[in-house]
């Protein structure tokens, strides 16, 4: 059914259509409205869940894993600093195969402190073994919860998940989102069933200890599960498309890429204004397309050579900055087209929540054409 | 023996290890002055001294490291360290 | 628990010969019975009971982070909540996972109120890592980051009363006990596991490596501590002291001190008079605090 909805509610419903058995979460802006409304849900019995008010959001995912090893199925959501603070945590879920998945409300990191929206958190966590999605708008954040839920808990996956979604730019505004029914995702994505598990009726011991004989290849292991997860996101987003309509089965997403010379490459809400500022561009007649990249982790080099085979030149925006390097999406799209003669230029764009218009978008179009690029948009020289 | 997922493990393995082998002392239960009350079976920290069927209490070799606990707390002083020849 | 050839803690661990620690988990594990889940903390006896894949442990057993235990267990507790479950949840956890690192996760799961039963089994240093100083080292303990020398007496303050803290917290139950009393330690755990939580129980598991004795000591070494008063034997129920085990004819500190390297420092080159005393004062005054003396006058 659609519904006018601000995007961090419209996630909760997804949350709570997909029935989590714990909740366990720390508040901080702009995840709140999420752990808010899902904790009005049980207080309501709309949600039938323990949901755990924790200290920390160290302890909000430590509590996830827990929960989740003893058999249930669980959420838990956070952005920026709390992400951080998770940082520990993250990897030993992914090391222990936990299905676990979170929203990250995208926000910048401090210092200096900034609550508004870039991403670096979420892709400061690129190594950490959870898979990444990245949502454009409020019904891509909703439907993404329900298919990585189901990618998630595929015992040929097992890896956790987290759904990334701009903080404001989507947590805070109002959209319309079709919600699915109960019953419509109750067909798509069946009741957990946990893999090892806590059980005083077959004993496991889970987080052993891995000496060098065997560490390497447990870490080989993940790796090849997040390949694993390129298939099942692929197959699960085919059935989310067949059942309701919308298709993410790819794990990038193409927008007026044919004919184009000048690619940019982006992830989540500033596609909405390159999709727009490029829609302009070419009724100027400028060559341009978009390639929106859906999953970060796991990433889709082969897809993103494919879709970027005819360009000449590609504009990656960067909401992120691996600091004494590059932009780090920037970093993985040259790696994907290595070889191809295709030209990367990298925009470190929007950081701590500078606005991006459409104009902005033109202008480092220009920038690209003219071969300038591998630096800053948008700075104020005057402060500096 | 393939890798069980998230590094778990059934029970049972930890036996493979025998840790019998870290012996230097090694203790005789002799069962002359043994009046049976279990106090080396309580107080091994390997649990390898096991009662038999006659009541007498006797360690597993294969697993005692010879700390020689239960000889330092046999009431009846019954159980004797001594070094072991290998 | 049926007696035969395999306990719920099993051999084949790759603790010390006469360790504190292993004994405290095989009567842990008595006093829980099988129907429980373990979250254990890293240290010490997370890593001689689990290399992989040589598990110890016969019951459901997780181990994730240093410091986490406790809300790892607040979620397990929710989820076999949930699902209409009845395990026991017990954290078994060493000292510095306890009183140093883990405290925000134990703040946090104690105030709670989870159904967990957290057991720290306190050997008064970080010893896996090689003897350093925790919040539970005891006064003028000498460890490799509390080093006894010319200017240094060893560590510099008395151990952090945990139970005090935790008590403040709401604790249903909160005992201390020590593996030179078996008995009572599974008695204690039993009542524990068996009583709403949250729970914490604190168990002096002496080191023979750490503290510098032989292993086959383990049991005499922390007989002194509770013989001289510098560990007691308590229960406490909901905050208040409920029973103290009494000690007839107390033991002066020394006793204890001169057979433990960790303390040899107090009477070489010569006999520290001023510390020992110092040492004495924190024996006597909580000899006072529980009320444990008893003095059996010899006939004249």
């Amino acid at each position: 059914m659609m519904e006018i909805l601000e995007g961090s509610h419209a996630v909760a419903e997804a949350v709570r259509l997909c029935r989590p058995q714990v909740v366990s979460a720390y508040p901080i802006t702009p995840q709140t409205h999420i752990v808010e409304a899902l904790a009005s849900m049980v207080a309501d019995c709309r949600l039938d869940a323990e949901y755990i008010c924790v200290e920390s959001e160290f302890s909000a995912l430590s509590s996830c894993l827990g929960a989740s090893a003893a058999g249930s199925r669980v959420y838990s959501a956070t952005t920026s600093q709390g992400l951080a603070l998770m940082f520990e945590v993250c990897f030993n879920v992914a090391g222990m195969r936990q299905p676990i998945v979170m929203t990250i409300a995208n926000r910048a990191l401090g210092a200096p402190l900034n609550i508004w929206n870039d991403q670096q958190d979420s892709i400061s966590l690129r190594d950490a073994g959870w898979m990444q999605c990245y949502a454009e708008d409020n019904q891509e954040a909703t439907d993404l919860h329900f298919i990585t839920y189901r990618v998630a808990e595929d015992h040929n996956v097992l890896l956790p998940a987290m759904v990334c979604f701009d903080g404001y730019t989507l947590t805070h505004t109002y959209e319309p989102v079709d919600l699915p029914t109960q019953e419509e995702i109750d067909a798509f994505l069946p009741p957990f069933k946990p893999y090892n598990t806590l059980d005083a009726k077959k004993p496991m011991s889970l987080g052993m200890y891995a000496t060098p004989d065997y560490y390497m290849e447990f870490r080989y292991e993940i790796d090849e599960a997040m390949k694993r997860a390129k298939q099942a996101f692929a197959h699960a987003g085919r059935e989310f498309a067949g059942q309701f309509g919308r298709d993410y089965s790819g794990l990038v997403e193409g927008y007026r890429l044919e004919d184009a010379d000048t690619a940019f490459v982006a992830m989540g809400s500033l596609c909405g204004t390159v999709k727009d500022a490029i829609d302009e561009m070419r009724a100027d007649g400028m060559k341009v397309g978009l390639l929106k990249i859906r999953t970060f982790r796991p990433f889709p080099s082969a897809e993103i050579r494919k879709a970027l085979s005819g360009v000449s030149r590609v504009a990656v925006l960067d909401k992120n900055v691996s600091l004494g390097q590059k932009g780090a999406v920037a970093l993985e799209v040259k790696d994907a087209v290595y070889g191809s003669g295709i030209d990367v230029f990298d925009y470190i764009i929007a950081l701590g929540g500078r606005d991006v218009r459409k104009s902005d978008i033109r202008t480092i179009a220009g920038l690209a054409e003219k071969g300038i690029g591998d630096q800053y948009y948008g700075l104020r020289m005057e402060v500096l | 023996m393939a890798l069980n997922v998230g590094c778990a493990a059934a029970p049972g393995r930890a036996r493979d290890n025998r840790t019998g082998s870290w012996r230097v002392f090694k203790p005789t239960f002799r069962h002359e002055t043994c009046t049976k009350c279990g106090l080396c079976e309580t107080v091994c920290p390997e649990g390898c001294v096991k009662e038999r069927e006659d009541g007498y209490f006797d360690p597993d070799y294969d697993y005692c490291k010879g700390c020689g606990l239960c000889a330092e707390e046999c009431p009846a002083d019954d159980i004797e360290m001594a070094q072991e020849e290998k | 628990m049926a007696e035969h050839e395999c306990e719920l803690f099993e051999c084949g661990h790759r603790a010390c010969g006469g360790c504190g620690p292993a004994l405290a988990a095989r009567l842990i594990l008595k006093g829980t019975g099988e129907n429980t889940i373990v979250v254990a903390s890293t240290g010490c006896m997370e890593v001689f009971s689990t290399p992989y894949p040589e598990t110890a442990w016969g019951v459901p057993w997780i181990h994730s982070l240093f410091e986490n235990a406790a809300a790892v267990a607040s979620g397990v507790e929710a989820s076999l909540k949930k699902q209409g479950r009845d395990e026991h949840v017990v954290c078994i956890c060493g000292d510095g996972a306890t009183f140093d690192i883990g405290m925000l996760c134990i703040s946090g799961a104690f105030e709670r109120g989870h159904d967990i039963t957290y057991i720290c089994y306190d050997n008064e240093a970080y010893m896996n890592t090689g003897i350093q100083r925790s919040g539970a080292t005891p006064y003028d303990a000498d460890t490799t980051t509390s080093p006894a020398g010319k200017c240094s007496t060893g560590n510099k303050r008395p151990k952090k009363d945990l139970p005090a803290i935790l008590a403040a917290h709401g604790a249903s139950y909160i005992a201390t006990a020590s593996i030179a009393y078996p008995n009572d330690v599974v008695k204690k755990i039993e009542r524990a596991v068996n009583t709403p939580g949250p729970n914490y129980i604190q168990i002096h598991a002496p080191c023979a490596t750490g503290w510098g004795f032989e292993g086959a000591e383990t049991m005499a070494i922390g007989r002194l501590a509770v013989e001289t008063g510098l560990w007691v034997n308590y229960e406490m129920v909901n905050g208040e002291v409920e029973k103290a085990k009494k000690i007839v004819n107390r033991k002066p500190v020394e006793e204890y001190l001169m057979v433990q390297k960790r303390f040899r420092h107090l009477f070489r080159p010569e006999r520290n008079v001023e510390e020992i005393a110092k040492i004495q004062a924190i024996a006597d005054r909580s000899a006072a605090k529980f009320g444990i003396d008893v003095v059996l006058k010899k006939p004249e």
